[in-house]
């Protein structure tokens, strides 16, 4: 944690530095590498493409590095790189052709680790590596990790690296932990100076969205701001919890529980007792869009919503477009006037956030823009 | 409590790791059970009415009398079943996979808007012979629905459903029978109209040339792995409802006056919807919806929990000073969406414990949104009183 900190407090002030071309320097590489099959492209086309899981079963190998650019809060362009695991076929294929599937991970390597390995490792801000659970040869992976490591060691030793243990879902439930522990620890032991952050995945269920949220929240350069900002306008609306969603993959980027849930015991405020409820927001409305592009006739990638009412006899919530980049969620206790004032606050404070969202922009009127919050009437 | 804050509904992607065991949907029943419950049966009934004429005069209030009953039948394998799981326990469509063959009748009661049984016959009994109470199973029955497999060779099941019409028609011959053409996702829209085509023509020359004109046969195009089998089991109870053309009034006055596009009054645990106003049934409209109230359900098993009271109490003090359920404008769930294009948002209304209206609004309604809810109160008073009326004459 200690050193994801300083890795974003290095980029910010990179990033404010006049002399500095402040859009280069936010433009962070996001390597996702691991075997071939091993699930990267299904993984990032759920998160960012929409797909649902059973969709991934059409995707076929990714061939040579795919690029994708995500836009993000903060001015914040992901730079994807998606590095096929069966990457050989096009850059070794014209002098061999390779059949055995040790000798391919062997092409594959090279390939990274020889002559691309400047052009791959450098500028590099994440390092998402993805283990297949079910992998036979788990060693020979280990190989290929260690030597992933090192050279991203030569080329960016700031980077953050994030291990997915992927396809839990394949394991025998009473096992899991045992064997996720297990691979951890061996993985742990041959990451050289970094210090990864492991994470349990599967497709079919919330762990991925979870996975995910987490690797954004670090990525994202302005957060501490972003999250002061909304932990204010949390207790000014008087809400429950505050929620900021990431446009494309509706992942909750931030979140803002109110501590004024009182119980008799003063010194803890009572919790919700769905600890993992983000992401399994984030899954229902992920859903749902697949409705309503048919409905609508958009494509999946398109935004989809605009304003969500629900007013329940035990809470009410909405859900709102906010800024450029991203939609909030305000969860709230029951009662009309608290309602619609929260509401009309929120609209007001959106100028403010969308500074923060993209600060290039319109940093010269920020002054001016201050946020006005209306009265309860 | 209403379904809608405490139902709960398992998504398409929401296994947890630790995932409860699937339970078993079904209550089994032992033979021995079985044959009380139907000397039971006999002797509530009393004497078995024989007369046609008799039946027919009792057929509004039918169902008002007692519980309508919904038969499930047709050859084995043919997926009833995985109808009545998908349906009426919210089994996952591809889970159904692993459903075991049904050996005996099961019977499923579900507790809903009106209080009705389904029962789920095996394929491979005769219930045509003599040794079978014909009064105790067809006594008080609301459909039968008789499921065929569109992908397999049909000609047996055909014969199968024209032989039991023809031993039902003298003494029951106010029954619907719905002939659902089951497993059609995977068929062409032409071949799937081939085929209904075919069994239409194959029973009604059978039934006739056994003297059987206008028999009371619906069709439909089913599958468990999109929303057809709701549409299909939304018109089989339908016929089933009192009042139905009251309910249909009261949600074409609230179309007309609110230039909504289509209104369902969606019973929210089968997802069926037993009344609509009078603008034709598209498909999308009515997923629209029937999604919608699964994000609703989800959403508020999320956030519904309880609060603990002294929060409640703070929030009832300064700078309110009034009760929660005085501050709330509207006592049961409300809720809209308006998508990013603006033309036809959704609303919602909790009707009852089991009942939601769910609208389709026209473009710009979402501003007008207090006088829409002004006019669906009206409407939602409408409803409850319907029902209530209903109620009391059981």
């Amino acid at each position: 944690m200690e050193a994801q900190m300083d890795n974003l407090t290095m980029q910010d002030k990179l990033a404010s530095s006049p002399s500095d071309e402040p859009r280069k320097q936010k433009k962070k590489k996001v390597l996702l590498m691991g075997k071939s099959g091993s699930g990267k492209s299904s993984m990032r086309s759920i998160i960012f493409s929409n797909y649902i899981a059973k969709d991934t079963r059409r995707l076929g190998a990714t061939i040579d590095v795919d690029l994708s650019h995500v836009k993000f809060l903060g001015n914040l362009t992901l730079n994807l790189w998606d590095c096929g695991g069966s990457v050989y076929l096009k850059l070794a294929g014209e002098e061999e052709m390779l059949t055995s599937t040790d000798a391919r991970q062997d092409a594959f390597m090279e390939n990274y680790l020889s002559q691309q390995r400047q052009h791959v490792f450098s500028n590099v801000g994440v390092l998402i590596y993805v283990f297949d659970i079910e992998s036979r040869d788990f060693d020979r992976d280990l190989l290929t990790y260690r030597s992933i490591v090192a050279a991203l060691s030569q080329f960016s030793p700031t980077a953050n690296v994030y291990i997915l243990i992927h396809k839990m879902d394949l394991v025998v439930p009473n096992l899991r932990e045992d064997i996720y522990n297990d691979r951890v620890s061996l993985i742990r032991s041959k990451s050289d100076a970094f210090d990864p952050t492991p994470f349990a995945t599967s497709i079919w269920d919330q762990s991925l969205y979870k996975a995910w949220a987490e690797i954004i929240h670090d990525l994202v350069p302005n957060l501490d701001q972003i999250e002061k900002h909304l932990g204010s306008l949390g207790k000014l609306i008087m809400a429950e919890e505050v929620l900021l969603f990431e446009r494309t993959s509706f992942l909750v980027v931030s979140s803002w529980t109110s501590n004024a849930i009182i119980t008799s015991d003063k010194d803890h405020p009572a919790q919700n007792p769905t600890y993992d409820r983000n992401e399994r927001l984030s899954n229902i409305i992920k859903n749902f869009k697949q409705s309503t592009s048919r409905y609508t006739g958009t494509p999946k990638s398109a935004e989809q919503l605009s304003i969500f009412d629900l007013k329940m006899p035990s809470f009410s919530m909405f859900l709102i477009k906010f800024t450029t980049n991203t939609y909030l969620g305000v969860v709230l206790p029951p009662g009309e006037e608290r309602y619609n004032a929260a509401k009309l606050n929120c609209y007001i404070a959106r100028t403010q956030f969308e500074d923060l969202d993209s600060p290039a922009r319109k940093s010269a009127d920020r002054a001016a823009s201050s946020t006005e919050i209306v009265a309860e009437s | 409590m209403s379904l809608l804050q405490t139902g709960r509904r398992r998504t398409k992607l929401d296994h947890s790791y630790n995932d409860r065991p699937r339970q078993g949907p079904f209550r089994h029943i032992s033979p021995a059970q079985l044959s009380l419950e139907r000397v039971h049966e006999q002797n509530r009934l009393g004497t078995p009415k024989k007369d046609g004429t008799k039946a027919s005069e009792q057929a509004p209030g039918k169902s008002a009398k007692g519980k309508p009953r919904l038969l499930l039948m047709g050859q084995r394998r043919s997926g009833k079943s995985s109808i009545s799981s998908v349906v009426f326990h919210k089994m996952p469509p591809n889970e159904t996979l692993f459903l075991e063959s049904t050996a005996r009748i099961q019977k499923d009661s579900m507790h809903s808007f009106m209080d009705f049984q389904v029962w789920d016959f095996p394929g491979q009994v005769d219930f045509m012979d003599p040794s079978f109470d014909l009064d105790a199973i067809f006594g008080e029955i609301g459909a039968l629905i008789w499921v065929i497999d569109a992908q397999d060779d049909y000609l047996e099941a055909i014969t199968r459903l024209n032989g039991t019409i023809l031993n039902l028609q003298p003494s029951y011959p106010n029954v619907n029978i719905e002939v659902f053409i089951h497993k059609v996702d995977g068929l062409s829209d032409d071949y799937k109209l081939d085929i209904q085509r075919d069994i239409m023509q194959r029973i009604q020359d059978e039934l006739s040339d056994h003297g059987v004109e206008n028999a009371p046969i619906n069709f439909h195009l089913t599958s468990i792995y999109n929303h057809s089998i709701f549409e299909a089991f939304s018109k089989v109870i339908q016929k089933l409802i009192p009042h139905l053309s009251t309910l249909e009034n009261l949600l074409n006055d609230l179309c007309r006056a609110c230039r909504f596009e289509k209104a369902y009054l969606f019973d929210v645990l089968s997802k069926i919807y037993i009344a609509t106003d009078a603008s034709p049934v598209d498909m999308p409209s009515y997923e629209i919806c029937s999604d919608y109230i699964d994000v609703i359900v989800d959403v508020s098993e999320i956030y519904g929990w309880d609060r603990p009271k002294e929060y409640i109490k703070s929030l009832e003090g300064p700078p309110w000073n009034k009760k929660l359920e005085d501050q709330t404008a509207c006592k049961d769930a409300e809720s809209a969406i308006v998508l990013t294009d603006g033309k036809r948002p959704i609303m919602l209304r909790e009707v009852n414990k089991y009942l939601a209206l769910v609208a389709i609004m026209c473009e710009g309604s979402y501003e007008k949104m207090p006088t829409v809810i002004m006019n669906v109160e009206g409407t939602v008073k409408g409803l409850i009183e319907v029902f209530e009326i209903t109620k009391e004459r059981r």
